[in-house]
């Protein structure tokens, strides 16, 4: 059983006033205990069962505008006690910072909102495994499928206490259950590895296990024999999959962090134009049931919806209390970072935006972390199929995409299939043209 | 060691931690009690201000039963009676249709490979605290186009036990340190950046001796304003020279990761089917060695009570050894290499690297960029990721040249390279006699697990790999 919010306040509290007591003009504490439960399985049998337990706590202490922190797995009193006396003796020594400070008060969340975030239900190991079994038997199927890499089934559950000596105290449960489903396929000597995966708060919102398998297995086999193309600067399509991920480096480059240090290709570009007028870019931590949402951040402040990008504008930057000050701006809640994040859909559909070249590459896999958030200079490692005629025509692999990120950003059509499958989304996206590496 | 570190502020005694060990182990094939104490400190400057001043401390068991290939894991942080029996439970409702022999045969090391020193407590904070500092200073004084600079320490004090089936006992204890400086740079509103660092099992000072933290400083800044005049990379497949050192990240990548156990037990290697098979060149021996003194991957022994070893997995061109945990080499009818590592307790140990490299060639740098009439010349990398079953691998270049008639003309920006794994070994057509180990600086990412590694290899020349540039 997961801990209660009374067991992880009481931790909290006692942790603040005993730093208060040893000098603290202020300090904040999260505990929070985990428990999964984990089911891997591959080729008709178990593999590997897993259970954690974990209990987590993380204090920050402040003298005046000086700060420290430490973190422990060990809630034992004794443990703490010296841990806190610890953290004074390093908040003494280390130099003073003008802006750290707990958050405005009145930015705090106030309110328990139920986003819905918590399922009780409990899946035993052998409903797991029941699961796993379908999944694989449908992978199984078909006669390319040769072998696996695995499936695996998790539930995951949370409960979480943050507190701080503005008297703030909230938390709540959470819980997660997600399932994949990893095939190898094989032919004319080809050996390919694809997946499907789903990922849900609550249980009943997992995909069938026979689609998880029928879909890993299609994957896979489309990806055999590919063949290797010449370099040359093309249009590219890039799978929701894959198309969430170009909102990663975005993210990161409009961090209140990446502003005040300087360092984001983006910095300059607060209420200017970085993406066509089509383009509107969402974080809402409030959807109900959405992997990412959340009532506050990590320093309690109240998040809501904030439209970070309208009609191509930058409109809002991700701030947390510390380098909001620095820029001189109020957190809107992203310590921590994004919430629930996503392209708002585009007006084309999937159809007409493969249609719209006669020639063009569908990425449905990157490998490697190519983005420089400081030049924005891009090149990662893909692999899709080519398009031709708006026909999927033979899997490519072992190529490159190159571009900058400002260029690629004012180039970007999308389609109108967006889909809430993780925390960060996107609809199929295209980008007018990259430099492709091949042969 | 304290002899009771794990049992001093609990109900579970070690008579008893040991009887409920060999319990729930008895009718298994193999598994352990894994017992860890580790604490931590990362201190950050960035941006003139000490930003991080944090201190960790980590304390927990994991118990495994394996039989077969299942294998049932259950960890906590709770070191208790009650705790361990629900452990204990657990690992039996997966296992209890299958039957084992448990394997008390284990081997033993007396080469202590690094010392027992907690860096941590070894120098003062505020020592630590007015080094980064002056790093600040130094690097903004030194020019005035340096615009941002993070440096921070890493400090690790890390206490294993393992407990084995019958009461046996394995302990460790294992320092490990890094010390990383990045700078930006910005000229004529151009921005670039560099990075160094250094680190290994020793305490602070043995890395920052004689203003050592002078040279990483300079090396990043060298590393920054070489890219502001970098050009755009050309893209395709041509040739590519790899300096010394850290772009072994490549064989860590296309090769290593392809030889350990548990991909080729499972068959979804490429190399599964290749033992004692040619699949490289004959000047080509790779090995990966866990026993060398203080440094970043090196382990005594591993998070299954193995010692450590020198294994070579490519000798003159012959796959000859896989990497190895206890779990995979039984089922391989194999030994294990004491390649079973562990992020921390609350994972299950898997064939790991600890530092993989190629031994020297007989060629020289300047041989290698002489024979190339148009391509590449990579001398840093800053990371790089593997499709274990296409082979497909990729790694980022910080530093490269355009090598052009046989003379390196000018910097090229930042670009992903893409080959195959097995198939890279074959494209090798010089190697160096430069060998040089990373600068203590590696972690590998696999399964969610990260561990410390090491990386080394000398210049190498591959004949045909792929350059992710924007010049066509």
């Amino acid at each position: 059983m997961i801990k209660d919010k009374k067991f992880l306040e009481k931790i909290a509290t006692n942790c603040i006033d005993k730093a208060k007591k040893l000098g603290a003009t202020d300090c904040e504490v999260t505990v929070s205990n985990n428990i999964s439960e984990t089911v891997n399985f591959r080729n008709k049998n178990i593999d590997e069962s897993k259970r954690s337990d974990g209990i987590g706590i993380e204090i920050s202490t402040y003298i005046q505008k000086k700060k420290s922190n430490i973190s422990s797995s060990n809630i034992n009193e004794d443990n703490l006690d010296s841990l806190i006396t610890r953290c004074i003796e390093m908040t003494k020594i280390t130099p003073e910072d003008e802006y750290n400070s707990l958050p405005d008060k009145d930015l705090l969340a106030t309110k328990h909102k139920d986003l819905e975030l918590y399922d009780e239900t409990s899946i035993s190991n052998e409903k797991k495994i029941d699961y796993l079994k379908q999944a694989e038997e449908s992978a199984f199927q078909d006669k390319r499928i040769t072998n696996t890499e695995g499936s695996s089934f998790s539930q995951a559950k949370g409960n979480f206490v943050l507190a701080n000596s503005l008297g703030f105290s909230m938390g709540y449960q959470s819980s997660i259950y997600s399932a994949s489903c990893e095939i190898i396929a094989k032919s004319n000597g080809s050996m390919e590895r694809d997946y499907e995966y789903t990922q849900k708060r609550f249980f009943s919102d997992l995909k069938p296990p026979d689609m998880l398998g029928n879909k890993a297995a299609e994957r896979a086999i489309k990806k055999l024999n590919p063949k290797k193309i010449k370099s040359e600067k093309i249009p590219i399509i890039f799978e929701q999959r894959v198309a969430k991920s170009l909102l990663d480096p975005f993210a990161s480059a409009i961090s209140a962090l990446s502003f005040a240090r300087g360092t984001s290709f983006l910095k300059d570009k607060l209420n200017k134009n970085i993406f066509s007028k089509d383009i509107n870019i969402i974080d809402d931590p409030l959807i109900s049931k959405a992997l990412g949402s959340q009532i506050f951040d990590s320093e309690g402040v109240k998040s809501s919806k904030v439209t970070l990008v309208k009609e191509g504008s930058l409109e809002n930057l991700l701030l947390d209390t510390y380098y909001g000050k620095i820029l001189k701006m109020k957190s809107n809640g992203r310590s921590g970072g994004t919430t629930n994040l996503y392209f708002e859909n585009g007006t084309k559909s999937f159809t007409e935006l493969l249609n719209t070249h006669t020639k063009a590459l569908y990425i449905n896999e990157l490998i490697g972390r190519g983005a420089n958030i400081i030049t924005g200079d891009y090149s990662v490692g893909a692999s899709g199929m080519l398009i031709e005629n708006g026909e999927f025509s033979y899997p490519i692999n072992e190529i490159t995409i190159a571009g900058n990120l400002s260029e690629m950003f004012n180039n970007i059509t999308l389609a109108n299939d967006l889909e809430f499958s993780y925390a960060t989304n996107s609809p199929t996206l295209m980008i007018e043209a990259m430099v492709v590496a091949g042969k | 060691m304290k002899v009771d570190t794990f049992f001093k502020h609990t109900d579970l005694s070690r008579n008893e931690a040991e009887q409920i060990v060999s319990e729930t182990l008895n009718k298994c094939d193999d598994g352990e009690l894994y017992l860890e104490n580790s604490k931590s400190e990362t201190l950050v400057l960035d941006d003139n201000k000490i930003k991080t001043t944090s201190y960790n401390t980590s304390l927990g068991y994991g118990l495994r039963a394996v039989t077969g290939d299942v294998t049932a894991y259950s960890h906590s942080n709770e070191i208790s009676k009650h705790s361990l029996k629900e452990s204990s439970n657990n690992l039996f409702s997966t296992l209890k249709s299958k039957k084992g022999t448990y394997d008390r045969s284990t081997s033993r090391t007396n080469v202590k490979l690094y010392s027992d020193i907690n860096p941590i407590e070894a120098k003062p904070l505020k020592a630590k605290i007015d080094i980064l500092k002056k790093v600040d200073g130094y690097l903004r004084k030194k020019e005035n186009i340096v615009k941002q600079v993070t440096a921070s320490f890493f400090g690790q004090h890390e206490e294993i036990e393992i407990l084995r089936c019958g009461g046996e006992t394995f302990k460790d204890i294992r320092p490990l340190i890094r010390f990383d400086v990045s700078v930006m740079v910005e000229k004529n509103g151009r921005k670039e950046m560099g990075t160094s660092g250094t680190g290994g099992r020793m305490s602070y000072d043995d890395y920052l001796k004689d203003e050592n933290w002078k040279k990483i400083c300079d090396e990043a800044l060298r590393q920054a304003q070489i890219n502001l005049d970098s050009k755009p990379a050309p893209a395709g497949e041509m040739k590519v020279v790899l300096g010394p050192g850290l772009p072994g990240i490549l064989l860590h990548e296309a090769i290593g990761h392809g030889l350990e156990g548990d991909f080729n037990r499972k068959k979804t290697s490429a190399f599964h089917n290749l033992m004692n098979q040619k699949v490289a060149r004959e000047d080509i021996t790779i090995v990966d060695d866990g026993t060398i003194a203080n440094r970043r991957g090196s382990l005594t022994i591993d998070d299954e009570g193995t010692p450590t070893s020198r294994t070579v997995l490519i000798e003159n061109g012959i796959l000859k050894n896989y990497i190895q945990d206890r779990l995979n080499a039984r089922l391989m009818n194999m030994k294990s290499t004491g390649n079973g590592r562990r992020e921390s307790f609350r994972h299950m140990p898997m064939p790991r690297m600890t530092n993989t490299f190629m031994v020297n060639g007989r060629y020289s740098q300047e041989e290698m960029i002489k024979s190339v009439n148009k391509g590449i010349f990579a001398v840093s990398f800053g990371g790089g990721q593997v499709d274990i079953t296409s082979g497909k691998f990729v790694f980022n270049c910080t530093e490269a040249y355009q090598i052009e008639n046989g003379k390196i003309t000018f910097p090229v920006k930042g670009a992903t390279l893409i080959g195959n794994g097995p198939d890279i070994l074959t494209k090798v057509s010089m190697v160096g006699n430069d060998m040089k180990l990373d600068p203590g600086i590696g972690t590998c990412g696999k399964n969610g697990q990260t561990v410390p590694v090491g990386v080394g290899q000398p210049s190498m020349l591959v004949d045909q790999i792929i350059v992710g540039g924007t010049k066509l």
